[in-house]
């Protein structure tokens, strides 16, 4: 086992889903750990059992068997409520389609999280307008979606996903979508959240040049880890 | 505050079908509204009879008359106050088009019977001293455009010949529902003439109205009009002027209840077709549920949002619906006066209004709202790519 004292410990976790009659597994027997301040990139094939991985610990899907620690918490034992509570305060999301609401402006969507919270107007602003800072949109929180590009779009989904200041940051594919030089700009930032702002990112990727970011890569197969 | 600022933008997110939707609700709750009043009117007479009036006619058939002598046999009946002869006189004012009920009454008795038809002081003077005056309801005068003075001739079609008549008082109603498409004229004028021209069909009445001192005895009375006449050459039937409304709708009451069902089902189409669109909206959706699932939102806050959208929709659609209402009822009660006399929306038609438009989005909501609200985020993700 690895780093039992990490920030993220995942034991014996495992996982199938149902298609019809059939069971069929797709992660098996899932054992490591992630430290505080870790850029993991997690790789492999499609249908590898990354992505369902990458859910299990973001607390959107539940395992079969085993245990996430995450920060303490034995999050497979939290209630769907509960585990909502969870993700509000310890997760930012950033996902391969941005996954913006195309009805707010950027402001309103980096707001989103914050509507949960007890913050008062103001406080929300601040916080706001302090994660549109970090990723350099600023001057854009009043544009639509539509109104962005899909490099911007992303920023704006790492503001939304950082905006709650929450440990851990999940991505699934965030450069799946984007040019080289968005792409580029991403990971960059992203690196920028790990260096200077002590996140913690797991990051789902097929791409190799995004991997190359990461501190640690983790390969999976068939749902099983093929790294140790 | 976010979540009426994201059901409002929500629901004009696809700004035709929101359009078409909201037109679909505001043409069947106006449709609703419009068929609604329809039955409350046909209704409007037996609910606006009186309860101190009774009407005596004919036992065999409202066809057949009864002799004017009656009218002092019934008046020393106890608990009589009043009678008056009346006649169907059934004249036809230029062409047949033309139609408005139009009866011989005697002035002074049906004036008293009738104190919803409100005259001046002058007018009913007038009326009493003139054996060719009649009087004509508003809307009726003002549809023929006739003033106090003017003479009107109806064609007689039960009573033969040339009718004049100059108008000495023209009534407005007591109550908004009071129908004010009514010409009544002097009986005597009628009888007088009758005498002249074909004096077997003098002193003859359509029917006697009856005044009632007491209406908790009216029942009492009317049997005793009836046994007075029992055995005679002309019986009577005698029944509370609700019950003899009653007999002239129960004659088209199937298509009363026929009406009543396709306002129903006018209601129902566009149930359907609400929750399909409903259905439509959120199936597009269901990523953006799941997004917001995500970042902490809980079942009820997106339960919120697409039951509140649909709500939303169905309010406007509704209201649109409703305030449409009106001037199209305006409309028809201007054009189609001789069938419609007052076709005025009740309140109570507008709170089934706005009961018909929360119930459609209620319901269209019901199936989107519990599909949105526990559809599995990692399913509802995996609908991006």
């Amino acid at each position: 086992m690895e780093s039992e004292t990490g920030i993220v410990t995942i034991r014996n976790v495992t996982k199938s889903y149902r298609r019809g009659s059939q069971v069929v597994p797709v992660l098996e027997d899932i054992s490591f750990g992630i430290r505080s301040g870790e850029f993991l990139a997690l790789m492999g094939p499609s249908g590898s059992g990354k992505s369902t991985l990458l859910n299990l610990i973001a607390g959107i899907d539940k395992v079969d068997s085993g245990s996430i620690s995450i920060g303490g918490c034995e999050i497979t034992t939290l209630s769907d409520s509960e585990l909502a509570g969870w993700r509000a305060v310890n997760v930012g999301f950033v996902f391969q389609f941005y996954n913006l609401i195309p009805v707010l402006t950027a402001y309103e969507n980096v707001e989103l999280p914050l509507l949960l919270t007890r913050l008062t107007r103001r406080e929300r602003r601040e916080h706001v307008e302090a994660a549109l800072d970090i990723v350099s949109l600023s001057d854009r929180m009043d544009h639509r979606p539509s109104q962005l590009s899909g490099g911007q779009q992303q920023r704006v989904a790492i503001a939304r996903a950082v905006v709650t200041d929450p440990a851990i940051l999940v991505a699934d594919e965030p450069t799946g979508d984007l040019d080289r030089v968005s792409a580029g700009e991403i990971l960059s930032l992203m690196d920028h959240l790990v260096r200077d702002f002590q996140k913690t990112i797991i990051m789902v990727t097929h791409d190799p040049r995004a991997a190359e970011k990461a501190h640690v890569i983790r390969h999976l197969e068939k749902g099983l880890l093929t790294d140790g | 505050m976010f979540m009426l600022k994201y059901i409002i933008r929500n629901a004009f997110r696809h700004k035709l079908r929101s359009l078409l939707t909201i037109t679909g609700v505001a043409i069947a709750i106006l449709a609703f509204g419009l068929l609604r009043t329809l039955v409350g009117l046909w209704y409007l007479g037996v609910e606006s009879s009186s309860s101190t009036r009774l009407v005596t006619r004919n036992a065999i058939s409202l066809v057949f008359s009864l002799p004017i002598s009656y009218k002092e046999r019934i008046r020393q009946i106890p608990g009589v106050s009043r009678v008056g002869a009346m006649n169907w006189f059934g004249g036809i004012y230029i062409s047949e088009k033309n139609f408005f009920p139009n009866f011989a009454v005697e002035p002074r008795a049906y004036l008293d019977l009738y104190p919803e038809f409100l005259l001046s002081q002058e007018e009913q003077k007038g009326f009493l001293l003139d054996r060719q005056g009649a009087v004509v309801g508003r809307k009726l005068a003002a549809k023929y455009g006739w003033k106090l003075g003017d003479r009107v001739v109806l064609k007689g079609t039960i009573f033969p010949g040339q009718w004049e008549f100059i108008v000495r008082g023209i009534y407005r109603g007591a109550q908004r529902s009071t129908d004010e498409t009514q010409f009544f004229f002097n009986w005597d004028y009628l009888n007088e003439t009758m005498r002249r021209t074909i004096p077997r069909r003098a002193d003859q009445v359509g029917i006697f109205v009856v005044g009632v001192s007491n209406p908790e005895r009216a029942a009492e009375v009317a049997q005793a009009i009836d046994s007075t006449f029992k055995n005679s050459l002309a019986e009577t039937m005698s029944e509370t002027e609700k019950a003899f409304q009653l007999s002239f709708v129960a004659m088209t009451e199937a298509i009363m209840i026929a009406i009543q069902i396709v306002s129903y089902v006018v209601i129902v189409i566009i149930m359907v077709v609400a929750a399909n669109t409903m259905a439509m909206t959120a199936r597009e959706r269901i990523s953006e549920y799941a997004t917001l699932k995500t970042l902490g939102f809980q079942w009820h806050h997106i339960a919120g949002a697409v039951f509140g959208e649909s709500l939303f929709i169905a309010i406007l659609g509704g209201s649109v619906g409703i305030l449409g209402t009106f001037p199209a009822a305006a409309v028809i009660e201007k054009e189609l006066s001789q069938f419609f006399p007052s076709f005025h929306v009740a309140t109570s038609t507008t709170l089934l209004q706005l009961a018909a438009a929360l119930i459609v989005g209620a319901s269209s909501a019901v199936f989107p709202t519990w599909r949105a609200a526990t559809i599995r985020i990692a399913d509802g993700l995996r609908r991006i790519g």
